[in-house]
């Protein structure tokens, strides 16, 4: 190829316009750059345009993909509905003894009420909270996120806790107006102070992109750490609440692994943390 | 068909490349594959904006490449801009390789794709790791992309078959 030829075809490529095209590529590029360099500007209005631009984005997507969500939970819905009547075949076979099982709930239920009041046990988790939907969720080889449907409208700010059902899940790391992406606990770039009771062995949990457990970095050489022990937040970091649980401690192969209590693959809901 | 209906169907079926994009970076429909050890992702956006860009860039606007790569650096909390010009830089390879080419096949375009992915890979990646430190995994990347060229010929025959649906849609239009 000539060089002349090569001057020939960069011009046309870059530059022509073509057959319904409203930009050339060479524009496009360029803008495409200034975008780019304007994600070092983190404050002002740049800032409140990416947090706009986001919201939207995101909301966008999540009505596009409702009708996907419904079939999607309509598939669900009917595997679980077939999981139900098969075990409640299993359960027809089985005698329970119900009034039995009532007894014994009722004198756990009025014994841990007396055990709380010996221990003079404190509410945790005192802090008010939102339920919320989650918009997108989003996995990849270099991100395991949530998006949720609360921003910093609704007080929510970054490194806020983020629970599914009982169980801590990831906390807060992007807040736009009416939306924020949290990363999960699984993500490679998750670290979260851990205590491992009940020893009270101080730890990080980080995510090794698993969706079933997370990796416990800087453990005591001798320590007491053993299978079934349960990993609970420690708050060390004055953002996330002490004493939520994430999961227990298996040991595989000999290393210790904490095996999540929360499953991810069924999060439909989540409670996000805020203080007024 | 009733004339609205058909005009309908006509617009939907030469708009099929923009929705198919479209759907792809908002819904997020690039499958991300975990097997045993092996984490990648399948970036059907990449073969889209390819073949695309190649066949018929008029089908597919260069700026509506620039505004799905927008959404996609969104939804996938990328810096916003990168999608952008990976995107634009496998068009612009899309029209080096259409303006050298007279006539087209399945293998020079599966390498020409393979050349392109690993270029803008590439290019990915530094970025990424360079200037916004974002912890990439190198096998990941490199597996996704092998993954993609891969299946390009499935999607190129599925590409191709809707690129002869537009073209039949539009010959029904110059003869009415």
């Amino acid at each position: 190829m000539g060089r002349d030829d090569l001057v020939i075809s960069a011009r046309s490529i870059f530059l022509n316009k073509g057959n319904r095209q409203k930009f050339s590529l060479l524009t496009l590029i360029i803008v495409s750059i200034i975008v780019l360099s304007l994600e070092y500007f983190k404050t002002g209005p740049i800032n409140q345009f990416r947090s706009v631009t986001k919201d939207v984005v995101f909301k966008t997507s999540y009505f596009i993909s409702l009708p996907f969500l419904k079939l999607k939970n309509a598939y669900y819905g009917i595997s679980d509905f077939l999981k139900i009547h098969e075990e409640n075949k299993q359960l027809k076979i089985i005698d329970l003894n119900i009034e039995e099982l009532k007894f014994e709930n009722q004198f756990l239920k009025e014994e841990n009420i007396r055990l709380n009041a010996l221990i003079e046990e404190k509410t945790l988790f005192l802090d008010n909270y939102h339920v919320t939907n989650i918009l997108l969720d989003q996995e990849s080889p270099y991100l395991r996120s949530i998006v949720i449907n609360k921003g910093f409208k609704h007080d929510i700010k970054i490194g806020s806790a983020v629970r599914s059902g009982s169980y801590f899940i990831g906390k807060v790391v992007g807040v736009n107006y009416l939306t924020s992406r949290v990363l999960l606990i699984n993500d490679l770039n998750s670290k979260i102070p851990v205590i491992i009771e009940p020893n009270g062995i101080s730890a990080i949990v980080s995510g090794n992109g698993s969706k079933f457990n997370g990796d416990i970095e800087y453990l005591p050489e001798k320590n007491q750490v053993e299978e079934g022990h349960i990993v609970y937040t420690s708050g060390i970091d004055g953002i996330i609440s002490s004493g939520i649980p994430i999961g227990k401690i298996t040991i595989i192969n000999s290393k210790k692994i904490v095996k999540f209590f929360a499953d991810f693959d069924q999060i439909k809901y989540v409670k996000v943390y805020f203080k007024k | 068909m009733s004339l609205f209906a058909n005009r309908i169907y006509s617009k939907t079926i030469t708009s099929l490349p923009t929705l198919i994009l479209l759907l792809v970076v908002i819904l997020d429909l690039n499958i991300n594959i975990i097997y045993k050890n092996y984490d990648f992702i399948i970036n059907f956006s990449y073969i889209i904006v390819f073949f695309w860009g190649l066949k018929k860039p008029e089908h597919l606007g260069y700026g509506l490449i620039f505004f799905a790569g927008i959404i996609n650096d969104v939804v996938q909390s990328l810096p916003i801009g990168i999608s952008s010009l990976e995107y634009l830089l496998l068009s612009v390879i899309g029209a080096f390789i259409r303006n050298r080419t007279i006539i087209y096949n399945l293998i020079y375009d599966w390498i020409s794709f393979f050349i392109a992915i690993l270029i803008v890979g590439s290019i990915n990646y530094i970025i990424l790791i360079g200037i916004f430190k974002i912890p990439i995994i190198y096998e990941s990347l490199i597996l996704g992309l092998f993954v993609t060229f891969l299946i390009y010929p499935i999607f190129f025959k599925i590409f191709f078959w809707i690129d002869n649906m537009v073209l039949i849609k539009q010959n029904d239009k110059k003869n009415r």
